[in-house]
């Protein structure tokens, strides 16, 4: 069995972003940068699925400028077997991400596709499901458990009021939430691996692929601030504050 | 213009989140039809009707749709909304797991969890969770997009009077089967329409720690959260995690109790319109967003709370 597990590059999840003041995007020059916290995980469950015996071959796939390809490389270091880089601008579209993932699938004859459920950049949450309408593919979001044998993915997904258990028959779009497993760290061994293994390079125009999306950021702003409030000295002030300045109780 | 929503239900109501969507169809402006899609649904149907705003209420009845199953959905939506302007769904982990598919199946971008309209065809989406608010706008035929309920008032759920319509259109497939679902009984009200939240994080210790919450739950009404960390501890189900990929509140009242204010968790409740913080860090980031800050043991402080209300 192949799995495909897509790795985005993303701000890391700790830096406090800054929106820059003509109000174009986001200002990341200088951040650090770091695999999407969700790819992460999908990267541990194929890993995962790998030691088990379920899965023969893991393939790690980004889209996006050269640099996304240390993010390859740190899949590469977890224990993927070799990456794909498709070679294209920073910020790809969700349904155009779908469409390039969709024509590796068909190229490299994949049964199970791991992504994060979403990246903490543009917080879209949608390329899974995306991918699953152009391929036909069933689809197991927000996953917490996943069970895969006799060709089917058993998937425990985290929903509003609990969780839901679908069965799905492979191949199978799987996407990742917190609860799925606790990534490991690369070992040193492991990263120097790594550089040994091969990253191929595509273009989404060599794929049959357009990218442009019928969607435009007009702006970007910081949101309303906060203001701190007060500290209060002890319980009897604070609900005397509630019940008389900001009257909630 | 025609709008299509999506609603929201368990095939015997309609849910909240639903008329917080028709409210954001309203500020688009055009007709609105509701589409119910489930089996044995009519009091949802009934109830859509009466909602303020809506001009028609087309019900797919169905077994293939009684769990919401986004393989079938998604081409019975894409079908009936292919000619809409605009297809809507709240932005729950139900709409969420639907509409991406729906706007694949269509060809079109998918705009997610909006927390404001500026035109047909231009909205506000928080992004970088929520440290950004980034101004989209769509050229797509076809507009689909999740609503962040807390974002919009909750539409009347009286006044309409929409027609009833039943639709004979089955999508069913056999890749995708339905299993069990194990959801969280609770008397209390549900965290995301809650008029106040009480949230509890790492610094509750452990998952018992929580009836000290509960007891002042009880006293005001209130909902009761938790924070990412409380959740990977295992201390509570994942229901109640509020925060960038749990659930978005924005309460009256937001109670932060032993929670450090990770990024992460205040995307979730920053929108709140009075947060109080309990923490016995002085220095934790939470107290930076919270109008009232007690610097104090939790273990002493929560107790004592639930005394004196």
């Amino acid at each position: 069995m192949k799995i495909l597990v897509a790795v985005k590059r993303v701000v890391d999840a700790y830096v406090k972003i800054r929106v820059k003041s003509d109000g174009s995007g986001v200002d990341l020059a200088n951040a650090k940068m770091a695999v999407n916290p969700f790819c992460e995980i999908a990267i541990e469950e194929a890993i995962r699925l790998k030691e088990k015996g379920v899965a023969d071959e893991v393939i790690a796939v980004s889209i996006g400028e050269k640099s996304c390809q240390e993010q390859i490389r740190t899949a590469l270091a977890l224990g993927a077997d070799r990456g794909i880089h498709v070679d294209a601008a920073a910020d790809v579209q969700p349904l155009a991400v779908a469409r390039v993932l969709q024509k590796l699938i068909e190229k490299e004859g994949i049964d199970l596709v791991l992504l994060g459920k979403q990246s903490i950049d543009s917080d879209n949450n949608q390329v899974g499901q995306m991918l699953g309408a152009l391929t036909g593919m069933p689809q197991g979001t927000f996953a917490c458990k996943l069970e895969v044998a006799d060709g089917k993915a058993m998937v425990t997904r985290e929903i509003d009021g609990g969780e839901q258990t679908v069965s799905l028959t492979l191949p199978a779009v799987v996407t990742t939430d917190l609860r799925l497993n606790e990534p490991r760290y690369a070992s040193l061994p492991n990263i120097m691996k790594a550089k040994k293994k091969t990253i191929d390079t595509v273009t989404p125009d060599e794929l049959g692929v357009d990218v442009s999306s019928g969607l435009k950021v007009v702006s970007v702003e910081a949101p309303p601030a906060r203001s701190a409030g007060i500290k209060v000295e002890s319980i009897d002030e604070l609900i005397s504050k509630l019940k008389t300045e900001a009257k909630v109780i | 213009m025609s709008i299509l929503v999506i609603a929201e239900h368990d095939n015997a109501a309609l849910k909240p989140a639903t008329l917080h969507t028709i409210t954001a169809a309203s500020e688009i402006g055009g007709d609105i039809t509701v589409l119910v899609a489930g089996t044995g649904c009519d009091a949802v149907a009934q109830a859509a009707a009466a909602v303020n705003g809506v001009s028609k209420v087309l019900v797919a009845d169905n077994a293939a749709y009684e769990h919401q199953m986004p393989e079938n959905l998604a081409e019975l939506i894409a079908e009936v909304g292919k000619d809409s302007s605009h297809i809507l769904a709240p932005a729950t982990t139900s709409g969420k797991n639907l509409m991406p598919r729906v706007a694949a199946l269509l060809g079109v971008a998918q705009i997610s969890d909006i927390t404001a309209v500026k035109g047909a065809d231009t909205f506000v989406r928080p992004i970088y969770a929520g440290n950004a608010l980034a101004t989209v706008q769509s050229s797509d035929s076809v507009k689909v997009i999740t609503v962040r309920a807390t974002a919009f008032d909750e539409a009347a759920k009286e006044g309409g009077s929409g027609t009833v319509e039943a639709i004979d259109i089955v999508k069913s497939q056999d890749i995708a089967t339905f299993v069990s679902e194990e959801l969280t009984q609770s008397e209390r009200p549900e965290l995301t329409g809650a008029k106040i939240v009480i949230s509890g994080g790492r610094g509750m210790q452990n998952g018992e720690n929580f009836a000290m919450l509960e007891k002042v739950a009880d006293k005001l009404g209130a909902a009761i959260g938790a924070s990412r960390a409380a959740v990977d501890a295992g201390f509570v189900p994942n229901d109640m995690q509020v925060g960038q990929t749990g659930k978005i509140v924005a309460p009256e009242l937001y109670i932060a109790v032993g929670i450090s204010g990770a990024i992460q968790h205040l995307a979730g409740m920053k929108d709140s319109k009075v947060i109080v913080a309990i923490n016995k860090d002085e220095e934790a980031p939470i107290f930076q967003v919270a109008d009232y800050g007690l610097v104090a043991d939790l273990f002493q402080a929560v107790p004592e709370l639930a005394d004196k209300l």
